[in-house]
Formats: C-alpha cells, structure tokens, sequence
C-alpha cells in the first residue's frame, strides 16, 4: 500500500462550478479552512456553458417583478412539484446574489440607466435574466474564480501564505466520501495528475458536483458530468429525490459527430426560427397539446403574424415548453421523417434576411459556421433532443442545504428538489449562487456547532484505495469505454426522452448485466494522467446514478416535465405530492421507497389563485388556501 | 529556444525550433525587403539635394519639406531658410528625424521589424535565438515610450504637408490642377490618416477615460480613431508607397523625364 | 467520407519523450480532439489530453497543431490536406505532465499576483450604476476562456524560461487592462503594470492576437491602451503637470 497524501480542512467542497465557488466563498468568509476539490482546472467548470442568463426579479427593466412573480413561474415550471421552500428562498435571494456579483467586479450588460439589463426566457413573466451577451455562465465563473484569489491575496497579507484558508486541488477527484459514526470525517481521492492517492480530514464536505449528463449518448453536458456527486452521496448514505426527471434540451446540433449534443439556443426559434420534416412539412403544427390549445396558433400565418403583434395572435407552437418540442422532434425522427443525420431542420434562413441573422444570434452563426460548416444564413441546421440537466439530486434541508447525513451538504444540480420536475431557463445560475452560499452557511454553522471533530476510520481509507485499483487489479475485463458507451446506448434508448414500462425494465436488466462488467473493467498502462483509468472509476458513480434514473422512472406512472411515459401520458395529481426517494444498496444497487412531499405553507399557496391550483391538486390538498378558508361558497 | 529554458523547466522535449509546416518565413521576408528597400530609396533621395522643386506647379516632395537650408531654392522655402547648406545635412533635415522616430517607435512599425530585422520572435510559435530579452524595459528601447511627442510633432508636420498641398494646386500665375497636385495631395491625405490612426492618438483622444458616458464628444472621436486605428497597418504600407511615389513623381518632373499632365489651368 | 489520417502525436513526460505515428480513420466533419479521443479509445488507452465542454468555451484543449498552438475542439480537419501527416504537441510554454498535458500552474499564480477588483468605497451591492459604452472595453477581456493559449505563444516566456518571475504574460496584463478600464474600479494600477507585472517586456508583435480562440485584439485593445495609460502615469510630464495642476487624476477622468 502507498503513502497517502494527507490535508486537514474544516470544509471541503467538491467541485468548483458556481455552486461549489460560491459555497467556498462563504465558508470561508465565516472563517473556516477550506478546500476546492475540482476534477478539472479552476475555471473550466460546466457553468461556463450557461448562455442565456441568470434570473433574479431585480425588476430593473419591468419594475413588476418581485420575488413572488419570481416564485409563481419556477413553481408553474416544475409542475408544482417544486420542494416549495427551495423555491422561495430561490426567489427571495437571487437579486442579492446577483448584485453581490458586482462587488466582486463582475461586469453584467446594463439597462440605459446604468443598472444589470434583463432579459426575456421562456416561463419567466418579466424580463428577469441577468446575462452578459451569451456568455453568463462564463462571466459568473470568472467572476467566482476572482473573488477566490481576492480572498487569497487577503490570506497572503495576513500570512504570507496565499492558500493558508482556501485552497484549491484542481485535476483531483474524489472518490468515496469518509464516514465516522454515522457522521461525515473526510473524503478519499486522487490526483489525477500522478494518480498518487489523497485524504482530506474534514468534518464538513459540500457537493457541488454537477449533474450526470454522460449517462446519456448525447448531451450538452461534459465528460465531468458523470453523476460523482449523487453516487458519493448515494454510497454516503444519503437520499436522492425526483432522479425520474431529466430535462431533454429540444434543439441541439446533430452533426457534425464532433459536436452532437452542442445547445442550440432558444433564442432561434423565439426569433423566428421553424422546425420542418424531411417532407418540408412544419410539423410542430401536429403536436399541440389539449391543454395548450388556447394558447398556440394553429396555421403558419397566424404564427407569423404573431412575432409582430403577440397581442392579437396566438404563439407559434415552436414556443412550446421545451418537454412538448422535444416529443415533437422525437417522434418524427422515430416516424422516419427526420434529416439526414437524425434531426430535424430548423430553419431562420429563409425566415430573416442574412444580416437579421447575424445580428441576432451571432454565436450560433459562429458556431455553425466554424463547427460544422453550415452557413444559418443560407440553409437550415440539423438539430435534435439533447439531456441537459437533471431536476434531480441529493434530498437536502432547504435552510442548510444539509442532506439527511451529518455534515454533508449538497448545492446546485446535484441537490434535488429546487426546480421540480422540470427547470426553468435561467433558475440554474440563480440556484448555485442561492444555495452555493447557503450550503457554505449550512457547513460552516454545522462545523462551529460540532464538538470533538471525527477522526477519518485508516481501515476505511485502505478500503477506498483498494476499490480505487480494482480497474488495475482485474484481469479479462472489457476496457471502461466499451461499457461506458453501451450504458450510454442504454439509458437514451430505453431510459431517454419519451419512456415506456417495458423498455425500462429492460435497461434495469441491462444495467444489472453493466454491473458486472462495470466492476471487471480492465485498465492498461501507468496512473499518471491515464484516462481510460478516469473513466473506470467515474462508470462506477455513473452505473448507480443509472439505477437510480431507471427505477424512479420506471415506478412514477404519470407524465410530468422531464418524466414522460408513454404508456402513462398525462399528469396525474395523485402523483404530484409523491416523491420517489433513492438510496444505496451496496455497490450497485439502489433502493426506492416513495415519501410525501410537505404541504405549502398557507401563504404561499395563497399566492396562486384556486383556479389555477385545481389543475395540479388534489381537490383536499387545497383546504388551506384562503379562498378555501373563507368559505367553500365564494369560489363555487 | 533559449538553452537556459531547453533543460531545467520539465518542458517537453521537443528539439525542433519550430513544427509549423507553413511558410512562417515569408511575412518576416517580406518586411526586410519592404522596408530596406523604401530606406534605400529615401537615404538617396533625401541626400541628393536635387529635382525636389518644380518651380512652375509649387511642387515640392515631402522628403524636402519644409526646405528649410539655405541651399533650398528660394519659391520652394515657405518657412524661411536657415539651416547651413551642408551635403551631409538633408534640406528637411528639421522634421525628418521627427518623422524618422515618429515611425521608428510606431507601434505596428515596432512588430515589423522585431519580427522582420530583430527576429525576435520571426513568426509566431518559431523561436527566437537571442540569449537574452529584456523587450522594452531598459534604454535604450525604453525610448519607445516617447512615441506620443512624436505623434505630437508627426500632427505639426502633417499641418505643413496640408500647406504644400494647397501651394501645389497652382498653374500658369493662378489655380491650377495638375497630376501631381492630385498625387501630392492624396499622399497628405493618406498620411493624415496614418497619424491619426496612431495608436497615441487613440489613447489621447479618448482611451485614456474610464467614462465615456461622461465624455460624448471624446468618446466619438476615439470611437472613429479606432476604426482607423484597426487600419495602422495597411496605413503604415500604403503611405511608406505614397512617400516614395510622391517623391518620385517630382523627381521625375523636377528631372525633366516628362511633363505634368495638367486637368485645370 | 472517411479516410486515414496520419497522426504524430508528442508521447511522453518531463524527463523523455518522442513523436510517435499513428495511423487512425477521420470521419467528416471531424475536429483534432474527436480523432485524439478515437486514438484513445481504439488504440492507446492512455493517451493523456485535457478537455472538458468540446465547444471552445472552456479552454482546456490547447496544444500545439502543425506547430501552431490551436484549441483541438475548434480545429476542423477538413483545413488540412489529406495526405499530410499532422504533429500534434502539448504547449511548450509550461511544463509537461504527460503527453499532450503541461502543468499550467504558472497561469494561477500569476493570477494570484494580479490584485482583485477593488470596490468603490460607499457603494452598496445594488447600487453599481454602470453605462453600457463604459464597460464594454473590459467585457471584451472578460470574453477570455482562459485556454492560456496566448501565455504559451508569447515568446517572452516561450523562449525565455527566465522571464517567468517578471512577466504575468498577455492574459494578465489584458486582466490589468481590464480593472484599469472598469469604471467603478478603485485602484491605480499603471504604475504596477509596469515596475511589476512586466508590461515593457511586451514587444508587441501581436502573437497572442493572432492564436486567440476568442478573437480578442489582446494587443490593440488591452496591451497598446495599458502601455499608453503606463506613459501617462510615468513618462510623460504634460499628463503629470496637468493632474497637478487640476487636482485630478485620469483614472478618475
């Protein structure tokens, strides 16, 4: 057995996007030592790839807005099955957050009196999305990444030392979460660099690690976002809710290979952009939902006519809520009336003049243009559904962002319940500064609060290091890319956008099979910077995230945001206070059981109208709201 | 690759000075050539001391101007004679080194000749051979800083081209417009734009503040000055070619070698 | 559609390392990274390379491409010639870890060195009234991926291992830029540009311009204007006598 490489943190927080920089932040701010664990370099975090903006009902261009706009839409949104306190404190807090951004040099677009511009997205009533052009995310990263050196240079006055109170191991991941007497003690990792194996000692450790996007074959989401978070907190002991729901993005680029899964944004179709068959037919006419009839024109002219006066003209139905367009593509691929390489077209160019087009969306003419030698301004591009983020993650205390397991916290897309079970545009940025501060709050009050501090179990640590070298170990297995890319294949044929009962008992037999190989994957070479090494350990988390995705998906027998079954198509609101909670068994395996959603508080439902919760509600549900309390009679 | 960054930094081992597979050489080349050729060109010139006058136009080449030396023909000295009528000593030898340095600490002229002369570095990703680089931090490339008093005097001297220009559209005892009034006054017109493309002039005009909002009329100019200045390049070739064609066209005219084509009068 | 392309990659760590060939098919529409990734998986394993988003917005994937450094995800192969061999190298500028990996930690410490955003004094969170034409200058800076791309190419530090201590390197100088520039920015930092981060080692011969994924005129717009801000603040005298005389400096201009 080798030496392992030793640090002694009061908090230590994996993953370095928004959330985990923001938990960071405030950890420290309260004077705790921490650590940022991040699989990658500082700043190249997922969070980067946010375009469109971050909302927070600032009202700076419709003064409107208010924080309980803010919360209505995020609730619409996710279907009411939001965790309803996240949701609040989401839209309660966001402006601060935003504005404390500032103070770290952030440089947001401004309004003509000097304050953050905001802009328009889907589900948002108001203008409400901070944004920097299309490079949010960039900027918030960025923005993070320096208020982390600031508070380094800080250290470094004080110390002489830039990282005596945070400290940053990029290139390192971690891989078993450390548990002493049923309480968090540390977390066990590597160095991905030299594969030389590390213990960090702390008594708090918060995840901020991202979502699981790799489980799918194509996705806008990066190689890191292979579910560590949910599977560490999963083999921690933790519970995970609402992983039945993942948001299928409908518009990202098919091809060239390369760039698969690559967004393509909304903004093309809210400027105008359709989508057409192979037949030339613009199909999104077939597939307007009952319930969205009032609201989405039915002939093209009438579509057209709307972009010029929306007062007058219903929407076009490619506004549709992401989940309906997505289907719509889906199912004319299926029905053989895709594009050559398995999309659809989506067409501006003969919607706008060349110059229109560049004008309004740049970036995606760029990005056509240098990615896949498609000029927008002359052809239609190929696009098609892409898994996007995932509304489900590691049950947590709203306030504290603490999960059900002592000294484990959890932000970001890796905490579930927040966004319900379908995520509004915009509410992701939001929802790591929100509740990155909070869950660095939570760590650090958990950490003042703690008496004698666990010592990390050495048998434990071994334990970990010797799963670490299994991959090294096995003999005769398959290489970790083989399985990784059928699991892929799995899960977004069978477990993907559109679901049926059937098809997801054959990916929980499938998966049961990927099991065995996942723990037979065979690795060559050396540990130094061995990729093929990365991936073994990271199909491990992916594997149990999998399970998870599967057997939720496959007991909610209703349709609900990014949970569509076909075999049960509509929403059905005995469901809706229902969720299906996950842990571990084992290695590989999970167990679910389902568990009811706490009631609204009274004054938040009162800020719906009775009308509108019906729809969603079970008719005792609703005895609290006030017009129920004022008497059944006024609202019969 | 400098041997003290060869062997002790743990980088990659790559003995090859450079792997691109283009031709890198070329721009640098091309440079040298340009640029040793135009100074060629201009050292003769400027010490000839001759067929830098046509008396009956006003035309007078900017290698010459102002003609300031005793040895000036009289029309052709709107600013008074006085420097001593010295061979070595060039007629305009009072705003030549001016307009020598005014170029020499240019900023796109900088990038020209480190690359092209200095090789320092010849083209991107191809390294240099210099033991040492110290760039512009000591004496006497420290000096590159003084490039705004030269832009200073570059504006005083463009003023005195603009006179030759107007001195130059005359014919027989009154206005007139010939080729070379034409040639002389596109050169001057083309040389406002390279200094005024400078980018001193870009800082002086507005890139200096922090505040445009509070500065409208600035913040317009310097926007305008930077749509120039995205030019300084072309600018910098395309007058180094108008000089010389200027200056040649009155030498050809001052020599006798053909007649001016005259549009009016 | 497909054909073989013949790869030379850079195998090795910081004590030894060789060009090794590869023979591997290249599909349409592909980029450097995709066939690294297919070398990976179907015939070297361990082929170490960095990457993360695939779409230039991460700035992971730098390395050196035909000799010119290039982010592989945005390097479409149809712009080189079928039957040419293709050299593929880590970044020569930092030290390498392993094949086309270097240790790019130079970057975070010159980062370190660069004071943050100073906060106006008074101003409440909410409170920043910033106009648009003020901070557009440094959004472009901002715009950086940070793929150190131009810290690599700078022969300063390229071909002169011993400037490291003395020169932050175009992407911190743009960073200084940047705070000089903001408008609500409460430090001076001109003087520091120069005595401290290197700026007079620029000799601005634009090749970090000219290798950035960004397109972001790093010399025209963050090094020239933070040169010229340095001569205000220590060479030229009419500036000087003038901000005594008026009581004023520019930065508050």
């Amino acid at each position: 057995m080798s030496e392992i490489e030793r640090h002694s943190y009061d908090v230590v927080v994996i993953g370095a996007g928004g959330a985990g920089l923001r938990a960071a932040i405030e950890a420290r701010a309260r004077g705790k030592r921490t650590a940022i664990i991040s699989k990658s370099l500082l700043g190249k975090a997922h969070t980067v790839m946010a375009e469109g903006g971050c909302a927070a009902s600032m009202g700076n261009v419709n003064s409107n807005d208010n924080w309980m706009v803010h919360f209505r839409d995020t609730m619409r949104g996710g279907k009411f099955f939001n965790n309803w306190r996240m949701a609040e404190l989401h839209a309660k807090e966001a402006p601060d957050r935003v504005w404390e951004l500032e103070t770290y040099g952030a440089l947001f677009d401004r309004t003509k009196d000097g304050k953050i511009s905001q802009r328009n997205f889907g589900g948002h009533t108001y203008p409400r999305l901070a944004h920097v052009g299309d490079r949010t995310g960039l900027e918030l990263i960025r923005t993070l990444q320096q208020k982390i050196v600031s508070l380094q240079q800080e250290d470094f006055k004080a110390t002489g030392d830039y990282e005596s109170n945070i400290k940053v191991f990029h290139e390192c991941t971690i891989t078993d979460l450390l548990k002493t007497d049923g309480v968090i003690s540390g977390a066990f990792g590597y160095w991905r660099g030299t594969g030389g194996f590390i213990l960090f000692e702390a008594p708090a450790v918060v995840l901020a690690t991202g979502g699981i996007g790799k489980l799918f074959k194509t996705t806008t989401n990066s190689w890191e976002y292979t579910g560590d978070g949910h599977a560490l907190a999963l083999r921690a002991g933790a519970t995970l809710i609402n992983m039945e729901f993942i948001q299928f993005h409908p518009t990202a680029m098919v091809w060239p290979p390369s760039v698969k899964g690559i967004l393509v944004t909304e903004s093309v179709r809210g400027d105008g952009g359709v989508l057409t068959n192979s037949e030339g037919k613009r199909f999104m006419f077939d597939y307007i939902p009952d319930v969205f009839k009032e609201q989405y024109a039915t002939t093209a002219e009438e579509s057209d006519r709307w972009y010029t006066d929306p007062d007058n003209n219903r929407r076009p139905p490619e506004l549709l809520p992401r989940d309906e367009v997505a289907r719509a593509i889906n199912s004319e691929v299926k029905a053989g009336r895709g594009s050559p390489h398995g999309g659809v077209f989506l067409d501006v160019s003969s919607r706008m003049p060349a110059e229109v087009i560049l004008k309004k969306l740049p970036s995606m003419y760029h990005q056509f243009k240098v990615l896949a030698d498609v000029d927008i301004t002359k052809e239609p591009m190929q696009v098609g559904p892409t898994c996007h983020y995932v509304m489900g993650g590691v049950e947590v205390e709203p306030d504290t962002a603490s999960s059900n397991i002592s000294g484990l916290f959890a932000a970001g897309e890796v905490a579930g319940g927040m966004h319900g079970s379908n995520r509004l545009g915009g509410n992701s940025l939001s929802d790591l500064l929100v509740f990155g501060r909070r869950a660095g709050l939570g760590a650090a009050n958990y950490v003042d609060g703690l008496g004698a501090r666990p010592a990390v179990n050495e048998a434990d640590a071994r334990a970990a290091e010797t799963r670490a070298l299994l991959p090294f170990k096995n003999e005769g297995g398959e290489n970790a890319y083989t399985v990784h890319l059928e699991l892929q294949q799995t899960m977004n044929d069978l477990v993907g956008i559109i679901r049926k009962g059937e098809e997801i008992e054959l990916a929980l037999k499938k998966l049961e099979d990927l099991a065995i190989r996942t723990r037979q994957v065979v690795v060559e070479g050396h540990r130094e910077f061995n990729p093929g090494w990365h991936l073994a350990l990271d199909l491990r988390n992916m594997l149990l995230v999998s399970m998870c995705v599967a057997k939720a998906a496959l007991e909610r027998v209703e349709s609900r945001g990014g949970h569509t079954r076909d075999d049960y198509p509509v929403m059905d609101s005995d469901w809706r206070h229902v969720l299906l909670v996950l842990s571990a068994r084992g290695e590989d395996d999970v167990r679910l059981r389902r568990q009811e959603q706490v009631p609204m508080r009274p004054d938040l439902l009162d800020l719906f109208e009775l009308d509108e919760l019906k729809k969603y509600y079970t008719g005792e549900e609703l005895g609290g709201h006030r017009a129920g309390t004022a008497g059944e009679s006024d609202t019969a | 690759m400098s041997t003290i960054t060869e062997t002790s930094a743990g980088r990659a081992r790559i003995s090859a000075r450079t792997l691109r597979t283009d031709r890198w050489w070329l721009p640098p080349l091309l440079t040298v050539a340009g640029l040793t050729a135009w100074v060629s060109y201009a050292t003769v010139r400027v010490f000839m001391q001759k067929w830098y006058w046509v008396p009956e136009y006003h035309y007078l080449t900017p290698f010459y101007s102002p003609c300031v030396s005793t040895g000036c023909e009289p029309e052709s000295a709107l600013f008074g004679r006085f420097l001593p009528n010295w061979g070595i000593l060039p007629f305009g030898a009072l705003t030549l080194p001016f307009l020598l340095m005014f170029r020499l600490t240019c900023y796109y002229y900088r990038k020209a000749y480190y690359r092209g002369f200095w090789a320092s570095p010849p083209a991107c990703a191809v390294a240099e051979r210099h033991k040492r680089y110290t760039g512009e931090t000591r004496w006497p490339l420290l000096g590159q800083n003084l490039h705004r008093y030269f832009f200073y005097v570059a504006v005083l001297i463009s003023v005195i081209n603009t006179i030759d220009a107007v001195d130059s559209l005359r014919g027989n005892g009154g206005f007139g417009v010939g080729l070379g009034s034409l040639i002389i006054t596109g050169n001057v017109v083309l040389l406002w734009a390279y200094t005024v493309s400078c980018h001193s002039c870009r800082s002086i005009m507005g890139g200096r503040l922090n505040h445009f909002s509070k500065h409208p009329l600035r913040y317009k100019l310097w926007t305008q000055v930077s749509k120039l200045n995205a030019k300084h390049q072309e600018l910098a070739w395309i007058t180094l070619g108008t000089l010389a064609l200027t200056d040649f066209y009155v030498m050809a005219l001052s020599a006798g070698w053909f007649s001016d084509p005259r549009i009016v009068n | 559609m497909s054909y073989t392309a013949h790869f030379r990659v850079w195998r090795g760590d910081s004590n030894k390392g060789e060009l090794v060939d590869y023979n591997v098919e290249v599909n349409e529409g592909e980029v450097v990274l995709d066939v690294i990734h297919r070398l990976q998986q179907t015939q070297t394993g361990d082929l170490a390379v960095r990457w993360n988003c695939k779409a230039g917005k991460c700035g992971s994937c730098g390395a050196e491409i035909n000799g010119r450094p290039r982010l592989m995800c945005m390097t479409r192969m149809s712009i080189f010639d079928k039957s040419e061999a293709l050299t593929v190298t880590p970044m020569r500028t930092f030290p390498v870890i392993r094949d086309l990996v270097t240790d790019v930690e130079f970057n975070y410490q010159k980062a370190r060195e660069i004071p943050a955003f100073a906060p106006p004094a008074g101003v409440a969170p909410g409170e920043y009234r910033m106009e648009q034409v003020d901070v557009e200058r440094s959004q472009e800076f901002r715009k950086c991926i940070e793929c150190y791309l131009c810290q690599n190419v700078c022969h300063v530090v390229r071909d002169h291992e011993e400037n490291k201590p003395a020169f932050a390197g175009p992407r911190f100088l743009m960073r200084i830029a940047e705070l000089d520039m903001h408008p609500l920015d409460a430090a001076d930092r001109k003087r520091a540009a120069q005595e401290e981060h290197g700026l007079g080692y620029c000799n601005i011969t634009k090749c970090c311009t000219e290798v950035c994924p960004e397109h972001i005129k790093i010399t025209d717009n963050a090094l020239i204007p933070l040169k010229e801000r340095v001569v205000d603040r220590k060479y030229d005298p009419l500036v000087w006598l003038g901000s005594k005389i008026f009581k004023r400096t520019p930065a508050n201009a």
